[in-house]
């Protein structure tokens, strides 16, 4: 095995940021062997670690060390050769901080793909160059836009057992280009690869002379997602109110939560959803002390010169920018609980930023197949793994926005009440 | 937070702004969530997190040590310092107890860390705590990868692996029914060297043992154990003195040291840095026993 020289320096790495991205591919594309890869080629794998793989490797008879059971956690797992859930993994490099959401690809596990693409600043999605596209990749990519992960990478991987043939590659970027045209699709970088071998991950490879691209490692380290935060609109969901109950601080209010978008700065005029009441900010503080602006994804304690009465689940925004105050529904579903399917007329709890809610179904327009989006106008319900389009109707009203232009104040969950589990997850088209 | 230039924010800055949201969710939506507190790093680092969480009120929640008795003087020592400078209600569940009343048994070996878990989940039915904050990070070992923010107990206290709440965004999940708990953990993004970092940039005092210091130690499996009260010498060991700090703090009686001359925070960094071993791997004789010890120890309602 090549040794690549990244060692995440001590000193520097404090200044790094930190990107997210979702991979999405089966076993047979290579993908737990493309991590094992890009773990090992950024020294985070150990020697202890690499030892129990290497011994694994050799009493299941592989010929080579099998990266692939690095990433394979749970006993079930390791014996039926298959991931079975979505796994975090982390790597650094000097100038980046990586945490891998790994999905698992098949059909079957849609509902763990779209959790990890949730939080993805980008998606890399994995085939195999003698198979090219299958149904798969079509539907990895249409997720990662239904998601708006900002950045997609298609890796064509084993590009060692066609001989590196420039042909094979461009016919398949040729294809996804194509696709993802119509999908409304993200930044996309396609790169040639050979996760087993190493080519094209941590630096550029001579086996394909005719690739002017980056590599892999490369690309992650210096893809640009500073702009792909908003932060045009103010929306700040209160978390939690800070009353200290001391003597040496008195009348102290703060309204704590985490900047969803937009730009907060003291004395900025704002709204408080859904009352509608308006004050100005009077601090914008932290525990380290107060601070001039605050921007996603930043944790703060917002302090408004007025005394209003807000609580958990409020909306602070701008007077002329606030999102819809809404309790009719209309969103993107992926149903995700194989005990019972969702009905028209179900009841089901609701989370959507900092506020919880009820909700019921008044509507289900089409279940769509994942696979060709073709639109089912008569299904009556969704089951496991299913997306479809929902029209629901809240006790409550939620304080939304469009998921393509916000998504933390575009996404919600649903919850069973009897049974407490998340039983879906909501994409908002439209809030009214 | 710090920033480099405007809108930027670093790696560290965005992991203590998701620790802190999802600390503030738990308080807003639980009845009695408590912190695990060993007196360990991560849990120290958890604090820390807390308490700017909730500035400039104090920490809302009660910590709680389970402790197995098996312990460094100098961890018992921070622990209460800490507990006394935060003002923070502390609660112990002694493992020690439990063993003397009869709800748990000394295992053979007489290590305590898998005998813990009764005592914790004992601790936690008597002051009815219904979240429980635990410093694990899912980098730690392969289980834990496949780990929740918000792991949902059931009222044994146990984990089941293939009946995961999907954590989407970041709404997560806390309900649940009289009995059932969750177990937080909002140290699950961050890494070994994020711990250190985080504690160099906020200047955090550790207990001493996390530094370079000589020790009487004695190698087994090419492990340091310090040789003390649990660690007994067996025929045909010798003991010798060597230069050592911990990467880890559990049980005193299976948790090792290694060989180390970083006595700051700054040397440490560039040690763990440069080291080619899991901070598991080479400090805790637990986790060696079998390719699944943690995920079973997870089952029985360990972190």
């Amino acid at each position: 095995m090549s040794q690549a020289v990244l060692e995440p320096d001590a000193a520097a790495s404090r200044g790094m940021d930190l990107l997210r991205f979702a991979t999405a591919g089966s076993v047979d594309d290579g993908k737990s062997t493309l991590i094992g890869r890009l773990l090992y080629d950024t020294k985070t794998i150990f020697e202890d670690q690499l030892e129990a793989v290497e011994s694994a490797s050799a009493s299941r008879g592989d010929e080579y060390t099998n990266l692939a059971l690095l990433t394979d956690g749970l006993r079930a797992e390791r014996e039926q050769g298959i991931t079975i859930d979505v796994a975090y993994r982390y790597f650094a490099t000097p100038r980046r901080k990586f945490i891998i959401a790994d999905t698992p690809g098949h059909i079957q596990y849609t509902r763990n793909m779209v959790t990890g693409a949730s939080t993805a600043d980008l998606a890399l999605i994995l085939v195999d160059a003698r198979k090219g596209l299958v149904e798969q990749s079509r539907r990895h990519a249409f997720l990662t836009s239904l998601l708006r992960v900002p950045h997609l990478v298609l890796c064509v991987n084993k590009m060692d057992l066609v001989d590196w043939d420039q042909a094979v590659f461009e016919r398949i970027a040729d294809e996804f280009t194509s696709f993802a045209a119509k999908l409304d699709a993200p930044d996309l970088t396609i790169i040639p690869i050979s996760a087993l071998n190493g080519d094209n991950i941590a630096s550029r490879s001579e086996n394909s002379p005719w690739y002017e691209g980056p590599s892999l490692l490369h690309h992650l380290e210096h893809v640009h997602i500073a702009s792909d935060r908003n932060l045009v609109d103010v929306r700040f969901p209160v978390q939690y109110v800070i009353r200290p109950q001391s003597t040496t601080v008195t009348d102290y209010r703060g309204y704590a939560g985490q900047v969803a978008s937009g730009i907060l700065k003291p004395g900025d005029d704002v709204m408080v959803l859904p009352s509608g009441l308006t004050s100005t900010i009077a601090a914008i503080e932290t525990a380290d002390g107060p601070i001039d602006e605050a921007f996603p994804p930043m944790s703060v304690t917002v302090r408004l010169a007025d005394e209003i009465d807000i609580s958990r689940g409020d909306m602070i925004c701008r007077p002329q920018n606030k999102p819809a105050v809404a309790q009719d529904i209309e969103a993107m579903v992926c149903w995700m609980d194989e005990t019972a399917p969702l009905r028209v007329g179900g009841k089901y709890a609701i989370k959507h930023t900092t506020r919880s809610a009820r909700t019921v179904v008044r509507g289900l327009q089409y279940r769509l197949d994942v696979n060709t989006l073709h639109r089912d106008e008569a299904a009556g319900e969704l089951s496991l793994n299913e997306i479809g389009r929902v029209k629901l109707r809240t006790t409550v009203p939620l304080l939304a926005d469009e998921y393509r232009r916000n998504r933390t104040t575009g996404g919600f969950i649903l919850i069973d009440e009897s049974t407490n589990r998340t039983v879906g997850a909501g994409i908002i088209i439209e809030a009214r | 937070m710090s920033q480099t230039k405007p809108y930027r924010v670093s790696h560290l800055d965005a992991l203590e702004a998701e620790s802190i949201f999802i600390m503030r969710e738990v308080m807003a939506e639980f009845e009695r969530p408590a912190l695990l507190f060993s007196g360990g790093k991560d849990s120290i680092v958890m604090l820390r997190l807390a308490e700017k969480a909730f500035a400039p009120a104090r920490i809302p929640f009660p910590v709680m040590h389970v402790d197995t008795g098996h312990n460094f003087a100098e961890v018992l020592e921070y622990r209460d310092r800490r507990v006394a400078t935060l003002g923070l209600n502390l609660v112990v569940a002694s493992v020690q107890e439990a063993i003397d009343t009869g709800l748990v048994r000394e295992l053979p070996d007489g290590t305590r860390n898998r005998i813990q878990t009764p005592v914790l989940l004992a601790a936690q039915e008597k002051y009815r705590f219904d979240a429980l904050f635990g410093g694990a990070r899912r980098d730690e070992e392969k289980a834990r990868a496949k780990e929740r923010m918000f792991s949902f107990r059931d009222d044994f206290g146990q984990w089941d692996p293939k009946n995961q709440r999907p954590e989407l965004w970041a709404l997560y999940n806390g309900r649940h029914h009289p009995g059932e708990s969750i177990r937080v953990f909002p140290l699950s993004n961050w890494t070994e060297l994020d711990v250190w970092h985080y504690i160099a940039k906020e200047d955090i005092p550790l207990p001493s043992i996390y530094y370079a210091h000589d020790r009487e130690v004695v190698e087994r499996n090419g492990m340091f154990y310090a040789v003390n009260e649990f660690i007994r010498l067996r025929d045909g060991e010798t003991s010798e003195v060597r230069r050592v700090r911990y990467r880890t703090v559990g049980d005193a009686s299976q948790t090792a040291a290694v060989l180390s001359e970083a006595d700051t925070v700054e040397k440490v960094i560039d040690e763990v840095a440069a080291t080619r071993i899991t901070e598991r791997g080479a400090t805790r004789g637990d986790d060696r026993v079998s390719e699944a010890a943690m995920e079973d120890r997870k089952r029985e309602g360990y972190f």
